[in-house]
């Protein structure tokens, strides 16, 4: 129990929660996780904009050229018993909570308190131990104020803590002008745990076709800086849970972001490379390190680096910069 | 029992009675009857059973004989089985029809009867499919209604059962089958109660097995045959009691009584019409009404028609009968008279053959013939026939509905009559085909009459176009049954959905006074009244209506609904026609939403919902002033310089007075002129492309990809800008071999086009400064209107590039030959199309072209307007259209034509060598036509002997006139679908492959069935949902190029454009030049595939990229020079067939169907698309290249 953890309310094993990735489309794939040690899974995101763009889709086609022509009143058998994304995420949920022991976060992608609400509903009663709001919302509006904005979040979340009784953590995105004062409403609006940061296809130019392609690089160990910055910020002014969700790669990454606040500390572009087994080296290398440097638990080192428990504070602000500047030394 | 009230049509209620009482459906497509077929499937894939408790096999079939052959030998074998079609698909079933017959074996076909194709194809109802098969020895029983179309389909399977004799049960095509009306549904018990299983247990006993085994089918010589052949007289003695006592055990179960023939009207009526069918139901209530003003009239209603029982039928008829109008659906040619009307004349001079002086009965009886092809029987009509019947001699042998000024048979009527029909709601509502209109109208039928006491009847009207084309529905509601077969006239609500249609149609002719109007207006409520045409205020102001406008398509647009105001107009009828109070009708249009669309998805139902809770908001009464000021309407539908026939016959069509048209106006042996697409300026686009002259590079893709032959380019002198519109556009030329002083212009056909964007999508050029524009960009049509239609007349006037001198084996080049088909009313952005179009640039003026029937034959030969056009020389395309199944063997015939007359014209021209002159004989008989230069100098030697034999008068120079155009090169094309040569018509095409004669074969391949609406072909990929594969097909799509090329001397190319549009050109290059029998298999994305076609040709790139569509040509000429045929023109495939078929929801819907069957099948056809590039390779690799030089050698 060296490695135990408390996230969501949940008792895990170890912080190597996989995040939301395609990994766990597969019903096999979530069971070599957890062969590999996952202590719970967050799935894949639904994203309540593709349901509804796969609903818009399919009723436009079906009833495109239908009731036009004499001879074709329709094109396509009258659908009787539709299965869409919405509903094959529910059946993979309850298929899992059968097939795995460990606990499943749902995850779900959208913007429209609407869409949330219906969908956290089913997910909870799929049988989800908990769930993971994924917002990113882009504003592209001038005229919109940054309180706008970040009401978007806070209305989502609000609306869905009303609704549902799992735990619910957020997903956001770095992108605030006070990101503390966000993640602080979003712990009083009823957040149970925040997790720093969403990852989405950015969009890049292709030169030979003129054309804008989203891309979506994973991540690598250099990523964590910033989640370890933020993790160190927030930890000792938000009581709850903080997970990591972006570069962690090694067990020195799980360690680092442990030192700053992390509760758990998700991957999922290193699963990606290298195939599920992957969490066991990590949780073995982790158990190594921490039997060298002789920790107890990562109960005995985690925060120990957030920003109170470091003696230089502005290393994790501005000052960072500065004493980066200042040892720099030219070379002649 | 309680009764259950469905809302329905009469196909449903037929398939209905047929799925529950039957184990086997063997069945295929075809107008009206496919939607019966289509609903047994359904019900099959959703595991609904019979009254046995299983679930019914039903089979599509490769044709209507192959179905009819299925159904004998399920038959057979002791199976309950049936069928359902019309028109050609039941001449296809006459040969198994006797044999059925014949064996004295129980069956039902329930037939939607529809016209036989004579001097032209009709999708339409009347009975001379049912008259041509009246003599194969089958019951024949009519229903009049959508309620008697289930009743009958009942009384029928049971008395089939009882008498051994098969049962023809018969409604009318569209009127009956596609009416949607409020009817009683028969229930399980019931059903069960009228179907003895004694009688089903027998028939299986009858059936063949080897446990007790028996021989049918012997062959029988003149010593036994006839005997034999009148074993069969007592069963149908029988049968005429039988039908009456299973149609009294009926009654007693549902109170619903027929007899084999029904007499309404006065008892002591003296006139007398006898008729079968939905007709029925007009001379019903006209008669009722005539008799409640004092006329004595009557009508008597066959419904056994075969055996005809002379007993029932006189016995019918009221003693005081004095004159009887027999009234036909169908034409006999030559006959004595029309069939009923030849059986009623029979019947009574058997009858007083029989009976004393005292007992005989004679009426003076008149036949007569109306509704061919759906044409309106109306009270007006029903009138004119009775009043007829008062001379005392009456016209025999008329017609009636129609204007006979030829052989003056038509009879006058008063089309001014109308039937006292105040306490029927009457609603007309004019819209498009894709604005939802229809789908709205059926949904409000089922509300009121699933919802309320009101019975309800709904009926639809289509034009012929596949794009752009209107929709009227005619529906009516009310307390009293509804005996109407006939189109409303005279409406008490009017609307119009689209605002551009008070411009095309005089909608407001069938408002009666003070009705109601409803416009769906992109004006406000100041501005909607002054937009109105001058016609329409006058009406309204005149006619005093009640006017409402909504902006649906605002509304639409502001709750998600893009262009679908279906839901929105829907909402606005409820709330001002008054037919339910305005809060029950909200909360019922909503329980129908959610019934309809809750399916699909929460989203669709709550953008539904906020719709109709806008359209509440935005509905808006105006305020009529009272003087007129809209503008006058244009004076006629085509413009001046038309043709003769165009301005007086085809324009009258358009203008939707087609059924004004006498006799006299119509070609004799459906003979018409083509290029008349032209004339019909339809402006159903908002946006039309637009070129960018500055960006473009001119490479003629676009108009390669236009469905509709709008986007022109041509290169000519610079002077004859000097007198261009003032916004024409030019540009240098591009390339080589053009003079300096040559420009280059693209231009549109402003109101031809439809909008579909598939050459933005192709054009290859971004503006590089706005990479969203490119050299052809969507504008919206009606501010450039006028000025692009002066740009479009102005560059029709420019002369043709000389084809000489385009390169006609590149795209840029052939796309500056002038198209020879035009403006046809195919699907917007139409992927068969731009092929045909290709052809008649390459070939046009020397084409001669036998059209399957299918998506290509109704957008190339539908009335009003077609579009197969002529060159300056008024040479082009010269098209027919045979049958669905003959297509291949009708070309061939052309071919075999040709090639006669061009032995002859040989022989002819040697035997006139003196006299027309050795050089030119021996010029014309050695000419290479290998090649448009080879082929124009031939013409011009023609012409020359052409003149010189004007001048000589003997028979031989006579003879060779008559046959000289074939020394010219004709090019033979048969077109068609994948229906045609996978399925209905292979048979044939084999066997002209297997000719060696020098045909080319165009197969148009979407797929599947796309005219008939979607049904699965031999053709159909493998996981792709189409009807009758409800569960994604689950067998490969066949290889139609792999069996041509088996026979080692045929030409054969599988092409898509949108991939290769190089490799189409050579492939339509090297087939026509091939002297044999050449098949170009041509991909063609079509609009039941389900995804945005302005991506088509994207969406074939993928086709070929994923290897589900290889791209090849199998060229025998090779062979000669010791090359392997077989040429692969795709790529190994380089993206997963996922990336494919998931942008189609033909296979997303089994994704969301029945995800883990999708899953399996794409695993499948991954495999399958792996296999075939991988042995077509190795085909083509083969070292097998046999040299016959070298053999012979």
């Amino acid at each position: 129990m060296r490695l135990a953890t408390k996230y969501l309310g949940l008792d895990l094993d170890n912080p190597l929660v996989p995040s939301a990735s395609p990994l766990s489309r597969e019903v096999d794939t979530v069971k070599e996780l957890e062969d590999a040690g996952a202590p719970a899974i967050v799935l894949y995101s639904l994203f309540e904009e593709e349901i509804h763009h796969e609903e818009a889709e399919l009723n436009h086609y079906v009833d495109i050229g239908s009731d036009s022509f004499s001879e074709a009143t329709s094109f396509i058998p009258t659908p009787t018993n539709l299965v869409n994304g919405g509903d094959r995420y529910l059946e993979h949920i309850q298929k899992l909570k059968n097939m795995v022991d460990i606990p499943i976060i749902g995850s779900l992608n959208g913007i429209t308190t609407g869409g949330w609400i219906n969908y956290a509903k089913k997910i909870q009663e799929a049988g989800a131990d908990a769930l993971e709001l994924n917002v990113f919302y882009l504003p592209t509006e001038p005229t919109l104020s940054n309180n706008d904005v970040e009401n978007i979040y806070i209305d989502c979340l609000s609306e869905i803590v009303k609704q549902i009784s799992i735990p619910v953590a957020m997903k956001i995105n770095p992108f605030f002008s006070n990101l503390p004062g966000f993640c602080k409403k979003l712990e009083d609006t009823g957040a149970k745990a925040l997790v720093l940061f969403n990852r989405f296809y950015q969009p890049d130019i292709d030169l030979i076709k003129l054309e804008v392609s989203p891309v979506v690089h994973l991540s690598n160990s250099a990523d964590i800086v910033l989640p370890l910055r933020w993790i160190a910020i927030l930890r000792d002014q938000l009581k709850i849970d903080l997970a990591s969700s972006t570069g962690v790669h090694s067990a020195e990454d799980v360690i680092k972001l442990t030192m700053a606040g992390a509760d758990v500390t998700m991957m999922a572009s290193s699963l990606l490379k290298n195939g599920p087994k992957h969490l066991g080296v990590v949780k073995e290398n982790l158990i190594q390190w921490m039997d060298e440097f002789e920790y107890e638990d990562l109960n005995q080192m985690r925060a120990s680096m957030s920003l109170n428990n470091v003696p230089n504070k502005n290393a994790f602000v501005r000052s960072n910069y500065i004493k980066m500047l200042n040892e720099f030394k030219p070379l002649r | 029992m309680e009764k259950k009230m469905v809302t329905i049509d009469g196909n449903e209620a037929a398939a209905y009675i047929a799925h529950k009482t039957n184990e086997v459906c063997a069945i295929y497509p075809i107008t009206p009857s496919s939607n019966m077929g289509e609903w047994a499937d359904m019900w099959s894939a959703q595991g609904k059973k019979n009254i046995w408790g299983a679930i019914p096999s039903v089979v599509e079939m490769q044709s209507e004989g192959g179905a009819a052959g299925a159904v004998h030998g399920a038959l057979q074998t002791g199976s309950m089985t049936t069928t359902f079609t019309a028109s050609q698909g039941l001449l296809l079933m006459i040969p198994n029809m006797f044999k059925i017959a014949g064996e004295l074996t129980p069956t039902v076909f329930h037939v939607s009867a529809r016209s036989v194709a004579t001097h032209a194809l009709s999708i339409f109802g009347d009975h001379s499919d049912v008259m041509a098969v009246r003599q194969t020895g089958w019951v024949n029983l009519a229903s009049a209604s959508v309620q008697e179309v289930m009743d009958f389909a009942l009384i029928s399977q049971s008395a089939t059962l009882k008498s051994r004799l098969p049962f023809l049960h018969f409604f009318d095509g569209f009127r009956t089958s596609h009416e949607v009306m409020k009817i009683e549904q028969i229930s399980d018990e019931h059903i069960k109660s009228m179907i003895d299983d004694e009688t089903v247990i027998a028939h299986r006993q009858r059936a063949m097995n080897p446990n007790h085994p028996v021989l049918r089918g012997t062959a029988q010589n003149p010593d036994v045959f006839f005997q034999a052949r009148e074993t069969v007289n007592p069963f149908y003695d029988a049968v005429p009691q039988i039908v009456q006592e299973t149609m009294d055990q009926f009654a007693e179960l549902t109170g619903r009584q027929y007899h084999l023939f029904d007499y309404f009207g006065s008892p002591t009526a003296k006139r007398l019409i006898i008729i079968m069918a939905s007709g029925g139901e007009t001379v019903q209530s006209t008669v009722d009404f005539m008799n409640e003003f004092g006329e004595d009239v009557g009508l008597l209603r066959v419904r056994l028609y075969r055996p005809f029982s002379m007993t029932h039928f006189i016995n019918a008829i009221p003693a005081s009968v004095e004159k009887i109008a027999v009234l036909d659906r169908t034409k006999e040619p030559g006959a004595l008279g029309e069939p009923l009307y030849q059986d009623i004349m029979t019947a009574f001079a058997e009858f007083n053959q029989n009976s004393s002086d005292s007992d005989k009965k004679n009426p003076l009886i008149i036949g007569g013939r109306y509704g061919l092809s759906s044409k309106e029987f109306t009270p007006a009509m029903v009138k004119g026939i009775f009043d007829e019947l008062k001379n005392d001699i009456p016209k025999n042998h008329f017609t009636i509905g129609i204007n006979d000024d030829v052989t003056h048979t038509s009879l006058k009527y008063d089309p001014s009559y109308t039937l006292n029909d105040e306490n029927v709601f009457r609603g007309i509502f004019f819209g498009l085909g894709s604005d939802g209109t229809v789908g709205a109208n059926k949904n409000s039928i089922k509300i009121i009459g699933e919802g309320t006491d009101n019975n309800a009847q709904g009926y639809f009207v289509y034009d012929s176009k596949k794009s752009g084309s209107t929709t009227t529905s005619h529906l009516r509601f009310g307390k009293d049954p509804i005996l109407a077969t006939y189109l409303i006239d005279h409406a008490n609500f009017v609307a119009c959905h689209q605002f551009e249609l008070l411009n095309n149609i005089d909608i407001l002719r069938y408002a009666v006074p003070g009705a109601t109007f409803l416009l769906n207006t992109p004006y406000g409520k100041d501005e909607v009244w002054f937009r109105l045409p001058n016609n329409v205020q006058k009406q309204i102001i005149e006619k005093k209506l009640k006017f409402y406008a909504i902006n649906a398509l605002e509304v639409a647009k502001k709750t998600g609904m893009g262009v679908r105001i279906n839901t929105i107009m829907q909402t606005c009828f409820f709330s001002i026609s008054g037919i339910l109070p305005p809060e029950e009708s909200i909360s019922s249009i909503k329980k129908y939403i959610q019934k309809t669309y809750g399916i699909k998805g929460e989203s669709i139902v709550n953008k539904n919902f906020n719709a109709v809770d806008k359209a509440v908001e935005n509905l808006i009464k105006i305020e009529i002033p009272d003087i007129v000021t809209g503008i006058e309407e244009k004076a006629s539908v085509v413009p001046n310089e038309a043709p003769d026939f165009v301005k007086t016959v085809i324009a009258e069509i358009i203008s939707g007075n087609g059924d004004n048209l006498p006799v006299s106006a119509m070609p004799v042996d459906g003979t018409f002129p083509t290029a008349t697409t032209q004339w019909e300026k339809r402006n159903i686009t908002t946006e039309i492309p637009v070129w960018n002259s500055d960006i473009c590079i001119q490479c003629n893709k676009c108009a390669l990809v236009c469905p509709h032959g709008v986007i022109r380019m041509k290169i000519y002198d610079d002077d004859l800008l000097e007198s261009a519109p003032e916004t024409y556009k030019s540009a240098k030329v591009r390339g080589k071999g053009w003079e300096t002083n040559e420009v280059y212009t693209l231009q549109v056909a402003p109101e031809d086009c439809t909008g579909c964007s598939i050459c933005v999508e192709i054009c290859p050029v971004k503006d590089k400064s706005n990479v969203s524009l490119k050299a052809i960009n969507m504008e919206n049509q009606v501010p450039i209107r006028e000025s692009e239609r002066n740009n479009w007349d102005f560059f029709l006037n420019i002369p043709e590039v000389d084809r000489g001198r385009a390169d006609q084996m590149t795209v840029k080049g052939s796309q500056l030959l002038q198209p020879l088909f035009e403006f046809s009313g195919a699907c917007a952005g139409c992927g068969e199309t731009p092929y045909v179009k290709l052809a008649s640039q390459l070939f046009g003026d020397r084409m001669i072209i036998a059209n399957a029937t299918g998506c290509s034959s109704i957008y190339g030969g539908n009335l009003p307007t077609t579009p197969w056009a002529v060159n300056k020389d008024g040479r082009g395309p010269t098209w027919s259209n045979s049958l669905f199944e003959d297509n291949a063997e009708f070309g061939l015939g052309f071919r075999l034509t040709i090639d006669n007359h061009i032995d002859y014209a040989k022989d002819l021209l040697n035997r006139l060598k003196n006299e027309v002159g050795d050089d030119l004989v021996e010029q014309i008989l050695s000419a290479d036509q290998s090649d448009e230069p080879g082929i124009y100098e031939q013409r011009q030697r023609v012409d020359i002997l052409i003149e010189k034999l004007t001048k000589i008068n003997n028979s031989n120079s006579q003879q060779l006139l008559s046959v000289v155009d074939n020394l010219v090169k004709k090019s033979v094309w048969i077109m068609g679908g994948d229906g045609w040569a996978y399925d209905i018509g292979f048979g044939g095409l084999d066997h002209v492959f297997a000719s060696g004669r020098d045909v080319n074969i165009l197969v148009l391949d979407t797929e599947v069935y796309s005219n008939t609406g979607g049904q699965a072909s031999k053709s159909t990929p493998l996981g792709a949902v189409a009807k009758f594969a409800a569960s994604g097909k689950a067998t490969n799509k066949k290889d139609l190029g792999m069996i041509a090329m088996s026979y080692g001397n045929i030409y054969v190319a599988q092409i898509a454009m949108g991939a290769s549009d190089a490799q189409t050109m050579k492939a339509f290059m090297e087939a026509e030049s091939y002297p044999g029998p050449s098949l170009i298999i041509a991909y063609s994305h079509c609009i039941a595939h389900g995804y945005d076609m302005a991506k088509g040709m994207d969406q074939q790139k993928k086709a070929v990229q994923s290897g589900h569509w290889m791209m090849y040509r199998h060229d025998p000429r090779r062979i000669e020079s010791g090359k392997n045929p077989l040429m692969i023109d795709s790529k190994k495939p380089s993206i997963p067939i996922g990336d494919y078929i998931y942008n189609e929801n033909r296979y997303n819907m089994l994704k969301k169907l029945m995800p883990e069957r999708a899953g399996a099948l794409l695993d499948e056809a991954q495999i399958k698309a792996d296999e075939r590039y991988n042995q077509y390779k190795q085909i083509s690799q083969n070292d097998i290249i046999i040299n016959k030089k070298e053999l012979v050698s």
